[in-house]
């Protein structure tokens, strides 16, 4: 279950990024990856639509929501947590 | 070049269906915005808005005009009503041959958008009414006000967003110093508090869940709000021929493009509009008094927004006054510049400064003097109107005490 959200979230990233997955690095933040707030806010829309969950985001305060942004294996923990929470 | 004076001014918005009661409610700092009372509000993450309530339509349409006006052509006719009232001014002969109307609006018919779709994807009906397309029309609200009054000369709808009633502001004025016409109605209109006009913006997440904080650090985003403004632009020998009040002058207007991001601000882009009103109204920038913020209350506006008034301003940035009234009314996207100009003539005329309200924390980023939470009396000889739309494209009226 874990690796298949840490490859569909990827995924995401990458398709937005316009890279392959595999050079989707899990230190590298959206910026180092080119996405910016737009991409960020179409990325989080496609995680919603993929995972079947609600994101708290709010991109007036990216940095106070809940759901950690910093890198994409904070993203990936981010999602996992928001899936256990909301589909457990 | 012909000078340009208002005398005539219409509204109904969230803080009062008149011009007077929303001067009393931009005095008195009203919060017009609350809870929204819209069907399938509950499938919505964002209930707020500056919703105009208590407005029934049978009060003021018959049925086939009902049947024929979306809500924001309804709120046109009705400031444009107020606006032609307080003019005095009829329209027959070679006046009516000029005379035209410029409005701005950025999602015409939406709540006839959304009735109709719902009746055709959700409740599988295949037939709709006739009247559909020329309700929902951008430029609908524009034709009927002409149709009313008897305009006949140049008439369009301007839709940039959210400096659409700025940009066909600047038109009318435009169209009256160059000598074109003598006089215009001009001004704009929003009505897009509807399940899909709501469900559209959410997509973004710039809104507010809890309310419009412009300028302020604890600030989360903008709120929607709804209603229009209109005005009467007249020739400024035409009206003193015939003893118009005045209410104040047109002295400016500019408009530029940031050509870089579709949805971001830039700081060059809104400090080149304002510099260039400054400019178009032969202004220095010590002349400005007041400055009616865009001051959506997202991060990225606010910001943006000071550093470009201090780019443009210098020192005079602190001792100018600059306050978002959408604190007050919410975003009324394309109609929002129309109903901000009746806070830069109340300025002007009244002195009376209209305050952000909401205002709870400094924010480092915004340290002008954003007149927080109460009204001020002030004498202001210029005032400015701020209007920087998504698209990059921004526009700036100039108005001088009369």
């Amino acid at each position: 279950m874990s690796d298949s959200v840490k490859d569909k979230v990827i995924g995401i990233i990458a398709e937005q990024a316009v890279l392959e997955p595999s050079d989707v690095k899990p230190e590298q933040s959206l910026e180092d990856l080119g996405i910016d707030s737009l991409g960020l806010v179409e990325s989080i829309f496609a995680i919603e639509e993929a995972f079947d969950i609600q994101v708290p985001f709010n991109a007036n305060e990216p940095t106070e929501s809940d759901f950690d942004i910093s890198s994409v294996d904070a993203i990936v923990r981010a999602v996992e947590a928001l899936v256990a929470d909301q589909k457990g | 070049m012909k000078r340009v004076v208002i005398t005539g001014q219409g509204t109904i918005n969230p803080l009062g269906h008149s011009v007077p009661d929303t001067l009393e409610g931009l005095r008195e700092g009203r919060c017009a915005i609350g809870p929204l009372d819209i069907r399938d509000v509950e499938r919505l993450s964002i209930r707020i808005g500056g919703q105009v309530k208590g407005y029934v339509p049978e009060d003021h349409f018959n049925r086939q005009q009902i049947a024929l006006y979306d809500r924001f052509t309804q709120f046109t006719l009705l400031a444009a009503k107020q606006a032609i009232g307080q003019a005095g001014l009829t329209f027959c002969g070679e006046l009516s041959q000029e005379a035209g109307v410029v409005l701005g609006t950025s999602g015409g018919g939406m709540t006839t958008l959304d009735e109709n779709y719902r009746s055709v994807y959700e409740d599988g009906k295949n037939r709709v009414h006739p009247f559909v397309v020329p309700k929902l029309m951008n430029n609908a609200a524009a034709s009927h006000v002409s149709m009313t009054y008897n305009l006949k000369g140049p008439s369009f709808t301007v839709a940039t967003a959210c400096a659409s009633s700025n940009h066909a502001m600047g038109q009318a004025f435009q169209l009256i110093r160059s000598g074109i016409s003598r006089v215009m109605v001009t001004g704009g209109s929003e009505s897009m508090l509807c399940f899909g006009g709501i469900k559209a913006w959410e997509g973004l997440r710039v809104m507010s869940r809890d309310g419009c904080r412009p300028f302020s650090a604890n600030r989360n985003g903008m709120v929607q709000g709804e209603g229009a403004a209109v005005f009467v632009f007249e020739e400024y020998e035409h009206a003193r021929a015939r003893g118009a009040q005045m209410l104040a002058e047109v002295v400016g207007f500019a408009m530029t493009s940031d050509a870089s991001d579709i949805v971001m601000p830039s700081r060059q882009g809104a400090a080149r509009a304002i510099s260039g009103a400054l400019r178009d109204a032969r202004l220095n920038p010590e002349d400005i008094g007041y400055i009616n913020a865009h001051g959506t209350g997202t991060a990225a506006n606010d910001k943006t927004e000071c550093a470009a008034v201090a780019d443009v301003f210098g020192p005079h940035a602190d001792r100018l006054m600059i306050s978002s009234t959408k604190s007050m009314h919410g975003h009324l996207i394309g109609g929002t510049g129309a109903v901000e100009l009746l806070a830069c003539i109340m300025a002007l005329k009244d002195g009376i400064i209209a305050p952000t309200i909401g205002y709870d924390e400094p924010d480092p980023e915004c340290t002008l003097d954003v007149v927080p939470n109460v009204a001020r009396e002030a004498q202001v000889d210029v005032a400015l109107s701020n209007a920087f739309a998504f698209g990059g494209l921004n526009a700036v009226l100039a108005l001088r005490r009369i």
